[in-house]
């Protein structure tokens, strides 16, 4: 399964603007699982991805919870509560 | 009253206010009321420069397609026009416009009021404040989801951590 991760604001200033995660088995099964295995990657994905920031989640450029299902060619993407207008 | 006129652009470039008005003054002859609100980058504290605007293309353009539909069936807009710039953005410059068409006023002015508001706390921008010093992200606002409340809209703010996975 392969799945691209995005981020923004100051998320995307750690972790570079995007990412490709690819799995053979054992790949997650919802955003949140995602998130887990995401922080596990290195310190600066576990600091950027912290909780308690209050960072939001979208699947296929819609707002989404964690417990949503991912499904192969995903989009995820993780940012900071919105600032706009 | 259908939504006849419907324009989101999320762009670099400036605007023009009395143009964005009178193309939607002139959406059809049952216009009586077009209001509009503009957002402009305010100086916030000593040494303030700029605001940079980020946001999540496509993802954007969608979402606030999607308020504007709602916002409109809700309050029977005939027009409704929205233009939101990103990148660099020095103090006194136009950040946002929200205008909006329809037979009355009233109407008029809660749809207008009430799609800036979901805009606020739902369309994916992230302001970066710029000062002589550097730059700051700013936080979100308890009081943007409280404004949206009024509108019997829940925000979505709030905490999620993938402890709440289900």
């Amino acid at each position: 399964m392969r799945v691209t991760v995005r981020y923004f604001a100051r998320v995307r200033e750690r972790l570079g603007p995007e990412q490709t995660c690819e799995w053979g088995a054992d790949a997650p099964r919802t955003v949140g699982e995602l998130w887990a295995w995401l922080q596990a990657r290195s310190p600066a994905h576990a600091e950027a991805l912290a909780e308690g920031q209050g960072l939001r989640t979208a699947l296929d450029q819609a707002l989404c919870d964690t417990d949503e299902p991912l499904h192969d060619g995903a989009e995820v993407a993780f940012f900071p509560p919105v600032t706009g207008g | 009253m259908a939504l006849l006129h419907r324009h989101v652009a999320v762009q670099a470039a400036d605007f023009d206010l009395s143009r964005e008005a009178g193309l939607l003054a002139q959406a059809c002859d049952q216009v009586g009321a077009v209001v509009s609100f503009t957002g402009h980058v305010r100086a916030w504290g000593e040494g303030s420069v700029a605001l940079e605007l980020e946001h999540y293309p496509g993802m954007t353009e969608r979402s606030i397609g999607a308020m504007m539909d709602a916002v409109a069936e809700r309050f029977g807009l005939i027009g409704v026009r929205v233009v939101h710039r990103v990148g660099l953005l020095p103090v006194g410059q136009q950040i946002v416009l929200v205008a909006v068409a329809a037979r009355h006023r009233h109407a008029a002015f809660q749809g207008c009021e009430c799609l800036m508001d979901w805009l606020k706390t739902q369309a994916p921008f992230w302001k970066k404040e710029v000062t002589t010093q550097g730059g700051q992200w700013v936080d979100a606002r308890v009081q943007d989801d409280d404004a949206l409340a009024r509108w019997g809209l829940a925000g979505i703010q709030t905490n999620l951590s993938p402890d709440t996975a289900g």
